[in-house]
């Protein structure tokens, strides 16, 4: 399944990623594709902050490569995977457990390679010309399919 | 006066691993097993992901900080270790590691926050008397703190994004250039003509501290772009103006933030008032000359604690540990690893978007 928006200023990305977060359940991963700059940490930070009971800071993880927050919808993994070299790392750092456990905000996904769940859903990121952002969203597994046809109708 | 205490500091909150020997105000040993030489051979970054990697490694770094302190585990009066906030799996081997040198050698163990060991850092190396206003700006962290005591930190502000050192890092990839960032950017920066692009200065328009630099990211990409769509490619010339441009930004908005954080901290009457900063990010010189200059306006020292001092390393967590152990901290067993940990658990989170009202 595809659908594509268009978000034109980040409280709108805000907005829809709160409303994904809303249906969230452990075992959900969200692959964040796109570019340096295109609104990827955006969207996980503000999904993270609507599902946090106590608030607090959601740092970037490019650096830590992983933070776990616990959330009203359980655990929420955010990674950041630019810096591995290889799957292999992935599952050193306990992915693919929390892939089955967790609620999962995948950024630089396409290092997971064979690691993909099948049943995630991919969010493609990237700038327009005017500074607003395209969203494309895909999934195969039919989970999303009610929750989301709700969300982008 | 008692005799100063020896204390062994472990640090594995990062990519580093680390282990240091400090008596007093002095320096035995700080050993750091780095990854540069790793970035350089491979072009990126090779993170230590794993605990067992910082494992592997703790145990010849502690090895060697003692062997160059000349002095044994039994001279060893306190055992200090970071235990957060950083990759879990790291932080969580180094705590390990000390709690079995604390069991084996009945030493006391005393768990320290990594951002402690960055703000006590300048009373290490220049004695420093609370308070103080301290700049923490590195890869991960960009805040404000003033520091009351030595388990005591407010926070007048921070990034509400990426921290300067990621933004740096994140400018390097997009123009080719080699990791870590910030040092690339900077000698790119030398050679270029800073007016040439016009960068955002985020959230100057808003009162208070906070910061943000993921705009910045922004505006630099669609810069490139445009001068590829352009031109077909980058000149040297362009790389160069685009890092002076970039640079220049960051500069302006931690030295307007700085003013701002220095009016807070200037209103408590400090006796000799000043301004540290530490992190990675505190060895770009023109980021250090914005911030001279705006201590120099009202009368603040400035100082900056050497770059070996002021990146990751173990020699601040055993400082730091010691001004703990002098306040009473004892830890056991029980000590627990901890992803986060802020220094101002008062403070309110840093929230909301940087690219609202971020226009220059």
């Amino acid at each position: 399944m595809h659908h594509a928006v268009i978000s034109h200023s980040p409280e709108q990305t805000a907005d829809l990623a709160r409303t994904i977060a809303r249906d969230l359940a452990a075992g959900d991963v969200i692959l964040l594709h796109g570019e340096i700059g295109a609104g990827k940490t955006h969207f996980a930070r503000s999904l993270i902050q609507s599902l946090l009971e106590v608030p607090e800071d959601v740092p970037s993880p490019t650096f830590t490569l992983i933070q776990t927050y616990d959330t009203l919808k359980g655990e929420v993994w955010h990674a950041d995977l630019y810096r591995l070299s290889s799957p292999d790392e992935a599952v050193e750092l306990g992915l693919d457990e929390a892939f089955e456990t967790a609620i999962c905000l995948i950024e630089w996904p396409d290092r997971l390679e064979d690691l993909t769940p099948a049943s995630a859903l991919t969010m493609r990121f990237a700038a327009r010309d005017d500074d607003s952002r395209s969203i494309e969203l895909d999934w195969s597994d039919p989970r999303w399919t009610g929750r989301l046809n709700k969300v982008l109708s | 006066m008692p005799a100063p205490l020896t204390v062994l500091g472990l640090e594995s909150s990062c990519d580093d691993t680390a282990a240091a020997v400090v008596r007093g105000q002095t320096v035995l040993s700080s050993v750091v097993f780095g990854q540069t030489d790793l970035h350089q051979a491979f072009g990126g970054v090779v993170p230590e992901i794993a605990a067992r990697a910082h494992a592997e490694k703790l145990d010849i770094c502690v090895e060697r900080a003692l062997a160059e302190a000349d002095v044994g585990l039994s001279d060893i009066d306190v055992i200090a270790v970071t235990s957060g906030p950083g990759l879990i799996g790291g932080v969580l081997s180094g705590v390990m590691c000390a709690k079995g040198l604390s069991a084996a050698t009945g030493t006391p163990l005393v768990g320290v926050n990594h951002l402690a060991g960055h703000a006590l850092t300048p009373r290490l190396t220049d004695d420093l008397r609370f308070p103080y206003l301290m700049l923490l700006v590195s890869g991960g962290h960009c805040q404000f703190l003033i520091a009351h005591g030595p388990d005591r930190f407010e926070r007048l502000g921070g990034t509400i994004d990426d921290a300067p050192g990621e933004a740096f890092d994140k400018a390097a990839r997009m123009l080719g250039l080699a990791q870590p960032g910030g040092p690339s950017v900077e000698a790119q920066a030398k050679q270029g003509n800073e007016a040439r692009f016009k960068f955002p200065r985020p959230l100057l328009d808003r009162p208070g501290c906070d910061l943000s630099f993921s705009g910045l990211k922004t505006a630099l990409l669609r810069a490139r772009d445009s001068l590829a769509a352009e031109q077909g490619g980058l000149t040297r010339r362009d790389v160069a103006d685009l890092c002076a441009g970039f640079q220049a930004a960051i500069r302006d908005v931690l030295a307007e933030k700085t003013r701002r954080a220095l009016v807070d901290y200037l209103a408590l009457a400090p006796a000799a008032p000043t301004l540290a900063v530490a992190g990675g990010v505190a060895a770009n010189m023109a980021i250090r000359g914005g911030l001279q200059a705006v201590c120099d306006e009202s009368g603040t020292n400035f100082t900056a604690p050497p770059l070996r001092l002021c990146t990751d390393n173990a020699a601040m967590i055993a400082f730091a540990g010691a001004e703990l152990y002098a306040l009473g901290q004892r830890d056991d067993l029980t000590l627990s690893a901890r992803p986060r940990w802020p220094l101002d658990k008062l403070a309110a989170p840093l929230v909301g978007s940087g690219k609202k009202g971020a226009k220059a």
